[in-house]
């Protein structure tokens, strides 16, 4: 029989894909333009077993996701700019003691309380940067209804695996819009479960690597299976108690860091669309990846060779695809919905080999493919 | 590259013009064919500027707004002007609504006509608010882009229960107005 295709939103797509992920608890505070995935969880986690709470505000559902993580269950949570800015202490939590969760955060117009309904890119940077400290941190950019499905599945993937908190980065187009797509089957897609440990409670140590199947990725117990441990966001020693060891500290540190690096391809994700004799280059992500696209096959069409590389995942960064993209192009635009940030990544990683030049917009609407056409032809004008 | 059909339904909000362009796009996919149907709306429930786009391809949809416009609905004065002042093609159909638009903007490209949407729903069915589904009628039988069959299909599945001879109505009012352009 023929698979029915369906009409849903971006954000009705991130529910069924978290659902076809096994998530076992959700916690938020609802927040336009992402209150769709709370009100499509409230509806369907429960006959899947699983829990979905309104918590009191975005922090105290950023800690439940949490606590819910290490009770043993996938966990996600979803928000919007100013709910992502309270969010970020608990972030840098989950991130330093390896909990894996995922959070959604649907980029609405900012800064502040912003514009609640119209779309933006402008939480690149905070996604990265916005807990402090040096920390490790993913962050996926699907642009397309089927996309958010397979991103979500992939996010919660990549954080169980890894141990490691996954931002999915979603932008009010995209979250809004509906678009066709047809749910894959079960098995069609790989879904991932986290390590558990398989030494008895009494000798287990929560961020000890030296004996686990994979590499640099500590085995976790779950809350309430008989093992015991401690979790703190102070530094802590691999039994999970804290120290003022530097010597610890710092090979900690490395350790969560270096595992990233360790890990990063299997973390990677790009387009490459018309690339292979491209002498314009555009780099995009997100909805304005949808212009871009559009703007590479009207330009190709006027006899302008452009191409486009679209970042999926964005952190990690993978500078050689920018690199190797900057050898070969007369200059790189990079299309976004912000002042210019991932743009900072581009320029760092073309390594002045190519010159590269924003084409932004921040009046909470899409940009338009042909600003991107028009910027295109005013800089082949000036070479 | 196959050719989109680029349809954009605007007004204020509380008109149905998401519901309709949901309608659209349900239509589509009925068919076999692709479509993204994307909105843009303020904080305020009624009132505000308002629109909903759809693009229905054979093909991929790449850009998922409406970036050339076939036709342009405008239902409202608040949307006369902002959602008419990109487009590009002198064959592109501009319908106003002939008696909630009041001022028509002068245009430099695009074919504008007025129908009497508000009113028929007003007059005719006596309900104001089924204007919407008016409108997608004479769309529909203006441009082609789905089936009457299939128009009034995912009409019925998205209505509320009891309201089917209404919505069917409306469409049938709504063809018939489209008889009255000439493209």
């Amino acid at each position: 029989m023929e698979k029915k295709a369906l009409l849903i939103s971006g954000n009705e797509a991130c529910v069924e894909g978290a659902l076809y992920a096994g998530i076992q608890f959700y916690a938020g505070y609802p927040i336009t333009p992402s209150s769709e995935i709370p009100e499509g969880l409230a509806r369907k986690l429960p006959k899947y077993g699983g829990v979905m709470i309104q918590m009191e505000d975005e922090i105290a559902a950023m800690a439940a996701i949490i606590g819910a993580s290490l009770a043993g269950k996938k966990s996600m949570t979803a928000t919007s700019g100013p709910g992502f800015s309270l969010k970020q202490e608990n972030i840098g939590f989950a991130s330093f003691n390896e909990i894996p969760c995922v959070i959604v955060n649907v980029m609405r117009g900012g800064p502040s309380t912003g514009a609640p309904t119209g779309p933006s890119q402008g939480d690149v940077m905070q996604a990265r940067w916005g807990t402090h400290g040096d920390h490790p941190i993913v962050a996926l950019a699907p642009n397309s209804i089927p996309e958010i499905f397979t991103e979500t599945v992939r996010a919660f993937n990549i954080s169980e695996k890894f141990r490691i908190p996954v931002i999915l980065l979603l932008d009010e187009i995209i979250a809004h819009m509906r678009e066709r797509i047809i749910f894959p089957e079960k098995g069609e897609l790989e879904v991932v479960d986290r390590l558990k440990p398989t030494v008895p409670p009494d000798q287990y140590k929560p961020f000890d690597v030296t004996n686990s199947p994979l590499p640099m990725v500590p085995p976790m117990a779950a809350y309430g299976t008989g093992y015991r441990f401690h979790v703190t966001g102070l530094n802590h020693r691999i039994d999970g108690f804290p120290t003022n060891n530097g010597e610890l500290i710092e090979k900690e540190l490395h350790r969560i860091m270096d595992k990233v690096e360790l890990y990063k391809k299997d973390m990677f994700k790009t387009e490459a669309y018309m690339l292979d004799d491209a002498e314009i280059g555009i780099v995009a992500y997100g909805s304005s990846a949808r212009a871009a696209k559009y703007a590479v096959n009207e330009l190709r069409k006027q006899g302008v060779k452009a191409g486009m590389l679209r970042y999926i995942t964005i952190w990690p960064f993978e500078d050689n695809a920018v690199e190797k993209l900057a050898q070969k192009v007369k200059f790189i635009v990079v299309p976004e919905l912000n002042f210019g940030q991932l743009i900072l990544e581009v320029e760092r990683a073309a390594k002045g080999k190519t010159k590269v030049y924003g084409v932004n917009r921040v009046n909470i609407e899409i940009i338009h493919p042909h600003e991107i056409i028009e910027k295109i032809k005013e800089l082949l004008h000036g070479i | 590259m196959s050719k989109n059909t680029e349809i954009r339904l605007s007004g204020e909000g509380g008109q149905g013009l998401i519901l309709a362009g949901v309608i659209l796009a349900s239509a589509a996919l009925l068919e076999g064919k692709n479509a993204a149907q994307s909105q843009y709306y303020g904080p305020e429930s009624r009132g505000g500027i308002s629109k909903s786009e759809v693009v229905i391809s054979d093909g991929d949809i790449i850009y998922p707004e409406v970036a050339d416009p076939d036709l342009v609905l405008v239902l409202s004065d608040v949307a006369s002007v902002p959602y008419t002042k990109d487009i590009r093609r002198d064959d592109t159909m501009v319908i106003f609504d002939s008696n909630t638009v009041t001022k028509v903007p002068e245009l430099k490209h695009g074919k504008i006509y007025k129908l009497p949407f508000t009113m028929t729903a007003h007059d005719k069915l006596g309900k104001p608010f089924i204007a919407n589904i008016i409108a997608l009628g004479a769309i529909v039988a203006l441009t082609d882009v789905v089936s009457k069959e299939s128009i009034e299909k995912a009409v019925l599945a998205r209505v509320p229960k009891g309201t089917e001879e209404l919505n069917k109505t409306a469409l049938l009012e709504g063809f018939e107005l489209a008889k009255t352009i000439k493209k």
